[in-house]
């Protein structure tokens, strides 16, 4: 028997199955917008609350939509959530939203989403469905900062705005596209050195 | 101001300075998965140009024929990404009845382009710049040339790569990412031709 909540399904997105190391789906955004650690949050957050909300909507309508038209469905529910995260940080964080432009709607093709609502959402229960949705939202999250956090504090000298160092000459190409690929690059050949690590043991 | 100049920056800038690959980081997923070998990324390339020209198309004539005038903005992203699936999907039919030849050669490309971050951002990018119908297949054609253009080059590289001594932990996708950071710092350098 299944249980009705299951408390697993929240650890398994932030590290088990983490969206963006171990299952690498919606690279886009995390590399796009992680030039400063507080875009990047702004973006984790819309992350969070559009995969949060999906999952709960497509869980409960999982019964009553045939097979054959799922995937327009699901497609039109993310969308809708997508453009009330597009006007609500419009009309509260104005500049954020303008400095994650076209990203933010995006997030409706991001494979994480879609992922979610069809291989989760539509097969489990709303309560599951939504640990589901927090625990993929944070693990996205958690590593959408440290990119940042590695880019910021190198390629600027700061975090969060603030100066960390006075006497510091910043390395200029961790904050440019480059140091993206770079980063991701590392930390993928790290995440593969410690599995490798736990084979052997 | 609508010359030939004009419309040659547009494109040049959406082809080299701003390549939606390496300095907008879009359609990653397709570009580190399908470029391992160079055969299947000719075919996803050209089908990239194909479609993003035309869903641009398509998708501007609908904000400014449709949108737009009944004050409707904010269905923006819901009305694209619904015209570009089903553009792809009738596009798929029409392609396999007429032209049997050409679709056996984009393969299973067509379908997987739906889900391809480009081509929505560029319709989005060319609505939130404001360009005029010919301007706009100008840019869509920029950053289609330049996804076409960059993941023939990587996968050519990629392929060399394989038989390269690289670190044991750096095999596969890693050592990709390390090589698109090296090929963005190379495209970098353009970005000192002018501004759009």
């Amino acid at each position: 028997m299944k249980k009705i909540i299951d408390f697993k399904v929240f650890l398994n997105g932030i590290w088990k199955e983490n969206p963006i190391l171990f299952i690498m789906l919606g690279l886009c955004p995390v590399l796009a917008v992680s030039g400063s650690v507080k875009d990047a949050l702004g973006m984790g957050i819309a992350v969070i609350f559009v995969l949060t909300g999906s999952n709960m909507v497509i869980s409960l309508i999982r019964k009553i939509v045939p097979s054959y038209v799922r995937i327009p469905v699901f497609i039109v529910v993310i969308a809708t959530f997508v453009t009330i995260t597009d006007y609500f940080l419009a009309a509260y964080s104005p500049q954020i939203h303008k400095n994650l432009g076209v990203y933010l709607p995006l997030i409706v093709v991001n494979c994480i989403i879609l992922g979610r609502a069809e291989g989760f959402a539509s097969k489990n229960n709303i309560f599951n469905s939504i640990l589901d949705g927090l625990g993929m939202g944070i693990g996205f999250t958690l590593i959408i900062f440290v990119i940042s956090s590695i880019r910021e504090i190198l390629g600027n000298g700061t975090f969060m705005g603030k100066i960390l160092f006075t006497n510091f000459n910043p390395f200029l190409i961790m904050i440019m596209p480059p140091g993206a690929f770079l980063v991701i690059g590392i930390l993928i050949a790290l995440k593969q050195k410690i599995e490798k690590g736990k084979k052997i043991c | 101001m609508l010359n030939e100049t004009n419309l040659f920056f547009i494109f040049l800038s959406a082809f080299l300075i701003n390549n939606i690959l390496l300095i907008r980081f879009l359609g990653l997923c397709s570009f580190i998965g399908i470029s391992t070998n160079i055969k299947s990324s000719i075919g996803m390339g050209i089908a990239v140009v194909f479609v993003t020209v035309m869903a641009c198309s398509i998708s501007w004539a609908v904000y400014n024929l449709l949108l737009a005038p009944l004050h409707l903005e904010y269905l923006r992203t819901t009305t694209f990404i619904l015209t570009i699936a089903s553009f792809v999907q009738f596009e798929e039919m029409i392609i396999r009845k007429k032209l049997p030849t050409l679709y056996r050669a984009f393969g299973i490309y067509l379908p997987l382009i739906t889900t391809n971050c480009a081509i929505l951002a560029s319709a989005f990018l060319g609505i939130d710049y404001k360009l005029d119908f010919i301007q706009n297949v100008a840019f869509s054609l920029g950053i289609s040339g330049g996804y076409c253009f960059v993941i023939i080059v990587f996968a050519s590289i990629r392929e060399e790569i394989e038989l390269a001594p690289i670190p044991e932990s750096f095999k596969g996708v890693p050592i990709a990412f390390i090589l698109a950071a090296l090929m963005s710092l190379a495209f970098l350098g353009f970005k000192g031709l002018f501004k759009l």
